[in-house]
């Protein structure tokens, strides 16, 4: 058993080291402009869910209930996005694909894109600004309060999404203000995780996915802390 | 018991038969545009199809006038776990399901406890059509012409020991034909087989039935085929579908969903929009095909025949 473990370690090295190197053989100019060719191809795949939604509903494909799954699409791909938005970091350090962080910023937007469909289905379609029903499902109802808290939380990132705002803002406040989103994000799984009646299959597979990015993240900081020492040059490059 | 005669149902409100028909014939005329197909009348109706039309219903003076929700939705949109959680699921999955033969058994405390062939329960009463609201606890509503017989009539046939205080019904167990029931990567969806249970006043209430039929057709496996229960005034979860043992005991059942979680569905789960599931309000219902929510009524509408089973339960505590 252990010497599986290791040889499947090896193995996951062997193939990381692999794709590290084929990807440092691109210039960082080759990388950049792949992402460049990527990024509109990536923009209308981020509008196919949206361009489905509108389909069906004007072909009766949203079935007995449209209400119930429009609301339940908008909400699954303001997740997914998040989560994807969420994986482009550990992405980078697996690859060394830096170029990666041009398109991140248009795939938060698209996440909080469908986040805003998802509140305005619930506000409009669901509740028709019945407030004081609204009033109290924030209130009383659990799952409703942390996926409101979550769209809340994304506001002021999407306002400060800008160049400009970057700027005015200034790195190291800007990044931090940013950290916001690992917070949306926990909202969003935990607001699904409350929702469902019986079935966690769906919300359990979201919650590892985010385990999973922020382990990679973490394994991140701890090697780079243990290898800043010995190769400072490096470690200072790889930011 | 003293039933009181509903007085908000006039004879009046009844759908008339050749009403009820001329909806079905728009329903097929519909169903075949849908299909791209323009056949004459006999031949778009298959003798299969045919076969399986129940022919003398009686009406019901229980029945609503309601507008009916649509054949199409009644039989795409389903809570099945047993098939799929998806609410599409159940329709496409359930497509080879077997309802023949069919056995019921019927165990506990009657006077002889013995297993029924479905169709000789079927056989043995009158088949009525009522039309009921259904209001499921996930707050939609439907309005369904059921298909099929009193449960009273079934339940006093059996003669009830004095011991019968409640009967729980199971559902099949049956992995390879359900796979709903077949464990998922994070176990199963619910614990198998599902079991309801009902007071024994509540089994023998006049409004509820065992369903075998929709719309004046046979049950489609994907609404509980071959026969289920329906208990018009509590939220759809009690009236259990695709039956095989009816247990009549002394104690009170433990009912599914109040076992996968005891906070939110209880025992009696009757419609009540002044008691709230945690997790949502019970207040409002939307009724499918509507935009705008409606006011969910006590009891579903049903308080003026039901109301009296429960005086002196605080609803609160029993809900």
């Amino acid at each position: 058993m252990a010497t599986l473990i290791r040889l499947q370690a090896s193995t996951a090295d062997w193939i990381y080291a692999r794709i590290s190197k084929a990807v440092t053989l691109l210039s960082s100019a080759a990388q950049t402009a792949w992402i460049k060719r990527l990024k509109p191809i990536l923009f209308i795949a981020c509008l196919l869910p949206f361009a489905q939604l509108i389909y069906d509903a004007f072909s009766g494909g949203l079935g007995a209930d449209p209400i119930e799954d429009i609301t339940f699409r908008t909400g699954d791909w303001a997740l997914r996005l998040l989560l994807i938005t969420l994986a482009i970091t550990p992405l980078r350090h697996l690859s060394g694909w830096n170029a990666l962080i041009r398109v991140r910023r248009m795939l938060g937007l698209f996440a909080f894109f469908y986040m805003c469909l998802h509140f305005l289905t619930y506000i409009v379609l669901d509740q028709f600004f019945a407030w004081n029903f609204i009033l109290e499902d924030i209130i009383e109802r659990n799952y409703i309060l942390v996926g409101f808290s979550a769209f809340v939380l994304l506001i002021p990132l999407a306002v400060t999404s800008t160049n400009g705002m970057m700027r005015r803002l200034g790195g190291k406040r800007w990044q931090r203000l940013h950290r916001l989103v690992y917070v949306a994000a926990i909202c969003g799984v935990i607001h699904f995780l409350w929702l469902v009646k019986s079935d966690i299959t769906e919300p359990a597979i979201y919650a590892l996915t985010l385990i999973t990015l922020f382990a990679m993240r973490l394994y991140h900081r701890y090697a780079k802390a243990t290898q800043a020492p010995a190769r400072p040059t490096q470690g200072a490059q790889a930011n | 018991m003293l039933i009181k005669r509903p007085p908000d149902i006039r004879s009046s409100e009844i759908t008339d038969r050749s009403l009820f028909q001329k909806r079905r014939e728009f329903l097929k005329g519909g169903a075949a545009l849908a299909l791209g197909v323009t056949l004459p009348q006999s031949v778009a109706l298959s003798p299969a199809f045919a076969a399986t039309q129940f022919s003398e219903l009686t009406k019901s003076p229980f029945s609503t006038d309601e507008e009916l929700t649509p054949y199409e939705d009644v039989t795409q949109y389903n809570n099945f776990y047993e098939f799929s959680t998806d609410k599409r699921g159940p329709a496409k999955l359930s497509k080879n399901f077997k309802t023949r033969p069919w056995t019921v058994s019927v165990e506990g405390e009657v006077k002889s406890p013995k297993t029924y062939d479905i169709d000789e329960i079927l056989n043995s009463f009158p088949l009525e059509e009522r039309i009921y609201r259904l209001r499921c606890v996930e707050a939609w509503s439907m309005v369904i012409p059921w298909v099929g017989i009193p449960l009273g009539a079934f339940v006093k046939s059996l003669e009830p020991t004095s011991r019968a205080k409640y009967v729980e019904f199971e559902t099949l167990h049956d992995p390879e034909q359900m796979p709903g029931q077949r464990p998922g990567l994070f176990g199963s969806s619910l614990d198998w087989p599902y079991v309801e249970g009902l007071r024994i006043d509540e089994a023998v209430h006049p409004l509820t039935i065992l369903a075998v039929g929709l719309y004046g057709d046979v049950l489609p496996n994907q609404n509980g085929a071959p026969i289920r229960l329906v208990v018009p005034w509590k939220y759809g979860f009690k009236s259990i579908k695709s039956i095989v043992r009816m247990k009549f005991v002394e104690q009170q059942p433990i009912n599914t969903w109040n076992k996968q979680a005891p906070r939110e569905y209880g025992f009696y789960a009757n419609v009540n929009p002044e008691v709230d599931h945690p997790r949502w309000s019970q207040a409002q219902e939307r009724r499918v095909g509507d935009f705008f929510k409606r006011p969910t009524l006590m009891l579903n509408g049903y308080a003026d025949q039901v109301a009296s089973l429960y005086s002196g339960l605080d609803l609160r505590k029993n809900f």
